[in-house]
């Protein structure tokens, strides 16, 4: 009688199992120590639900006697961003140009554009602004400024993408009939990243009007003073107003932006 | 004998030349409305320029003297963004499955979608404002503030995850007679396991750079000692920091990018 042996099923050879493990155990590690060392006081966090339910309900209901002036600090968030966006388009086309391999008169300017895409990109528009506050003083020009600075990375490094992947039959072509450099870009170039250029201002419009709602936290303009101020001086109905009217011009952002992005592409 | 030569034109982007002009003008009247609306104290802004001469004379050569300041700054960060994506990550998967269409019924499916909305409006700033003011300043609302940013980044794509599923599975576990819970462990999960580890990884990444941000309003970690740098006028540290900062962002991103393609 022949003895069948019965192979248990084990979804992992023990090699990877001892690797998950290994994960595992250095995962919880690297947790107990961030745990363990952090600088946390452990009775606030004990505390922290209670802390939060009071802070909550003296929110509750939302003060709407400030609506008009939040009403105006939103519309004029609306427009710093607006603004910052369109300038931002505007100064990151020749960023694209010279940072995209294929454009680019030689590697000093290919350089000079990775480095201007990379130092604007790395710094968070928070700090950009706190930088142009010192600078400009408060007020929405720092915003302005600060969000054109964070933009232009986004920008220019999503179009300089598209130009290099554009199809260079367009381009040979126009050469070969002699057109000049100029006429090239025009022709050949502008059109195929027509459509990349709308959606990605449009992206970054709808990202920047979720930034420049805490500019204000900083000094640099928008609804996000009015919110500073209230929660200076412990009106919590009025934040509380304030941060619906943050979440209902951010979801008008979004509707505004898929609307556009399908109704152009 | 003079012939009409044919003179290709390149076709103007809205066919309309009434709508075309309508809107460039409309552009127009927005832009300059705009700017003469907006408070600007253009005074001021003048000054701008002699004042950036000051900040960036005083910035060069950037200060590495307060290593020490530094380097706790940014072991906190790293400490609060660990936190924040574990406890994220281990929030955002209950909140994905009542977000997920196909899996939670439609009460709890627009409660879900409700969190993930509320967490995704605000910047995590606003978050970080609130909470310091609720649990005291320093990293613990960092922590908070951050998990609520993650919940809305990763329970957003992990429920679109879910509603991608194959259903095969999901029937074959129900027809066998297997209770919810086993249906989601053994037919949901091994399916979106591989998103998942993803998305956490690329959390970490994103919370590390956002920490250093909510540090500027209170919630603890490298950021906080870059504000108070700027406070002090110590604008040649304040430069140290920010390129400690760019640094580390830059090597983050490396890093999540090498681990994520080789998951995939």
């Amino acid at each position: 009688m022949e003895q069948v042996q019965l192979q248990e099923w084990a979804r992992f050879t023990p090699q990877q199992r001892f690797q998950r493990y290994a994960i595992f155990a250095l995962t919880a590690l690297i947790v107990a120590w961030a745990l363990s060392s952090v600088n946390i006081i452990w009775e606030w966090v004990w505390d922290a639900p209670t802390q939060m339910g009071d802070l909550f309900s003296r929110m509750v209901p939302p003060d709407p006697a400030n609506l008009e002036q939040i009403l105006k600090a939103l519309w004029e968030t609306v427009n710093l961003a607006t603004i910052a966006t369109a300038l931002a388009v505007v100064l990151a086309l020749p960023v694209a140009y010279i940072a995209a391999q294929n454009t680019t008169p030689n590697a000093v300017t290919l350089w000079i554009g990775r480095f201007i895409l990379v130092s604007s990109r790395s710094v968070n528009t928070i700090i950009w602004a706190l930088l142009f506050v010192a600078i400009f003083g408060p007020g929405v020009v720092a915003g302005i400024v600060a969000i054109m600075f964070r933009s232009i990375g986004f920008l220019g490094k999503l179009l300089g993408e598209a130009i290099e992947e554009i199809d260079p039959k367009p381009v040979e072509a126009l050469q070969a009939c002699g057109a000049s450099h100029f006429k090239v870009v025009l022709y050949a170039i502008v059109p195929q990243v027509m459509p990349t250029f709308f959606a990605v201002s449009i992206l970054r419009w709808d990202i920047n009007l979720r930034e420049s709602t805490v500019l204000g936290l900083v000094g640099a303009g928008g609804i996000g003073v009015i919110l500073q101020g209230a929660i200076d001086t412990f009106n919590w109905q009025e934040v509380s107003t304030v941060l619906l009217a943050i979440i209902a011009l951010v979801v008008a952002g979004e509707v505004v932006s898929s609307y556009l992005r399908r109704k152009i592409l | 004998m003079s012939t009409a030569r044919d003179h290709w034109r390149k076709q103007p982007f809205i066919p309309n030349p009434v709508l075309r002009y309508g809107l460039y003008a409309a552009i127009a009247f927005y832009v300059i409305l705009t700017l003469a609306t907006l408070p600007i104290d253009w005074d001021r802004v003048m000054q701008g320029l002699s004042r950036a001469g000051r900040i960036f004379g005083g910035a060069f050569p950037p200060s590495f003297q307060r290593s020490e300041l530094l380097i706790n700054g940014f072991l906190e960060s790293l400490k609060i963004a660990i936190l924040a994506t574990v406890g994220g990550i281990f929030l955002s998967i209950p909140i994905a499955f009542m977000a997920a269409r196909n899996i939670a019924p439609l009460p709890i499916y627009y409660l879900g979608r409700a969190i993930v909305i509320v967490a995704r409006s605000f910047h995590p700033v606003i978050v970080a404002i609130i909470f310091v003011k609720a649990v005291g300043f320093g990293p613990f609302a960092g922590v908070l503030t951050l998990i609520v940013y993650s919940i809305g980044f990763v329970a957003k794509l992990l429920a679109e995850r879910i509603e991608e599923i194959d259903p095969g599975p999901v029937e074959a576990m129900k027809a066998a007679g297997a209770p919810f819970l086993s249906t989601l462990i053994y037919a949901v999960v091994p399916q979106i396991m591989q998103r998942q580890i993803g998305l956490g990884i690329y959390q970490l990444d994103s919370n590390l750079r956002a920490s250093a941000v909510v540090g500027i309003v209170g919630a603890g970690g490298i950021g906080a000692t870059l504000a108070n740098a700027f406070g002090r006028y110590d604008y040649d540290f304040a430069l140290a920091i920010t390129m400690v900062i760019v640094g580390v962002i830059l090597i983050s991103e490396a890093v999540s990018g090498a681990i994520r393609k080789r998951i995939a």
